[in-house]
């Protein structure tokens, strides 16, 4: 309720959005490194490691837009 | 010759983001988030620029299926009360694309603006969204057909033309995505998969063109695709896949009391997260690019030389960002297939103890 009274609905929301960006980024960064440290260190699996790479970040951004959707409904209802 | 393309789309480019500057000034205080939910909206015409539409036809179930015609009245009819404006055509008002059936010739709302009236639930209209669907199914009909004659015509042959454009992309579907996920069988599932790949493909594609519709960044149209990946998945479960759903083997009795309304409602979740993953990343995507040439619209009402300032940078801006969606469309399509092949090998795998 105080944070409703302080920042309303949208701003709540936009805050949300905002965390939710953050927990994407991080874990999507992380993949993204072991990925380059693991293709640096054998460059012949780089192929497969790079489908492993797009196939995790998918994963992840997937529930990164289930925070952002919630978000978006948080702003309009 | 190629040169001289870039420098003609460049310009090109740039010139249409000047224009939009322009016309920041014309059209009174300019609302954003309407604008933005506008375009990425469902809509019963194909709106492209100011006062050109195509205004398709309008089809609703009220007691018995009526065939009301084309919806231009909707947009051009507008009548007025509390405040709200309305479309009318014969004994209907579209109010936020909503179709209402009017009482005493009026839409009446109540203290929140929602209309009280009967909404008419079974809209079958030919809406933006269905019509840019039949489009993409056509001319997915075409591509293929072209190629499937095309092989066999040129039996024994190398491929020539867009085969060999499309030979590799299907292979790719066929490789990595079925084979490394389905196993053996995977050629029962070849049809569905490379269907699900280029529909959501070409329609990803459809949307991004200036003047698309927004089909895959509906969530109707995702939750039916997840929808017949579920029902393909549950089809094609064996005894295997059954039995580690409702009694996980090799756990102790007492943790299936737990495991089991886990995995009966994961069985459910997953064809969900593909629905939203679908929808939100499409619709987001299209949200970005139309906040971005708003930027134009925002700062042109601060003056019409601030509108034409920014456009140049806002222009390369939405440049970089549709390009970025161009590799949204694709890997999208992929997750897609992929987590459905993931789900049908899931489903069809034999116990390998």
């Amino acid at each position: 309720m105080l944070l409703e009274a302080l920042i309303g609905n949208a701003g709540a929301g936009a805050l949300a959005a905002g965390v939710v960006a953050i927990g994407a980024g991080m874990g999507i960064g992380k993949i993204g490194s072991s990925a380059m440290e693991g293709m640096a260190r054998q460059p012949e699996a780089a192929s497969s490691i790079q489908t492993g790479m797009i196939i995790a970040a998918a994963l992840i951004e997937g529930v990164a837009l289930f925070g952002a959707v919630i978000a978006f409904l948080a702003v309009n209802a | 010759m190629r040169k001289l393309l870039l420098v003609i789309t460049v310009f090109l480019g740039l010139t249409s983001q000047l224009i939009a500057g322009g016309q920041a000034q014309e059209e009174g205080a300019f609302n954003p988030s309407e604008v933005i939910m506008h375009h990425i909206s469902d809509a019963h015409e194909w709106h492209f620029a100011g006062d050109f539409a195509i205004y398709l036809p309008v089809i609703i179930v009220d007691g018995g299926l009526k065939f009301l015609g084309s919806s231009s009245d909707f947009y051009h009819n507008i009548e007025e009360n509390d405040g709200h404006h309305y479309g009318v055509k014969g004994d209907y008002a579209l109010f936020h694309e909503h179709i209402y059936k009017l009482e005493n010739g009026t839409l009446n709302f109540d203290e929140e603006g929602h209309p009280t009236n009967a909404s008419i639930s079974l809209d079958f209209s030919i809406t933006k969204n269905v019509a840019s669907m039949m489009l993409s199914a056509v001319l997915l009909f075409l591509i293929f057909s072209t190629v499937a004659k095309g092989y066999k015509k040129n039996e024994g042959k190398a491929p020539k033309g867009l085969q060999s454009w499309l030979e590799p992309v299907i292979i790719f579907v066929r490789d990595d995505i079925a084979k490394q996920m389905i196993g053996h069988h995977y050629a029962r599932f070849m049809p569905f998969l490379l269907t699900v790949f280029f529909f959501i493909w070409i329609n990803n594609l459809l949307g991004l063109v200036p003047g698309g519709a927004n089909l895959t960044g509906n969530i109707a149209f995702t939750l039916t695709l997840a929808a017949l990946t579920f029902i393909v998945t549950t089809i094609s479960g064996n005894k295997h896949y059954w039995t580690h759903i409702f009694a996980l083997p090799g756990v102790p009795k007492w943790t299936l009391v737990i495991l089991t309304p886990i995995e009966i409602i994961g069985m459910f979740v997953k064809p969900i997260a593909l629905m939203i993953r679908l929808f939100a990343n499409i619709s987001a995507g299209h949200i970005i690019i139309l906040s971005i040439v708003s930027l134009i619209f925002i700062a042109g009402q601060a003056g019409t030389g601030t509108g034409f300032g920014v456009s140049p940078l806002v222009g390369i801006f939405t440049l970089v960002m549709n390009l970025m969606e161009l590799l949204v469309a694709f890997l999208q399509a992929f997750i897609f297939t992929m987590l459905s092949a993931l789900f049908i090998g899931q489903a069809t795998e034999e116990a390998h103890h």
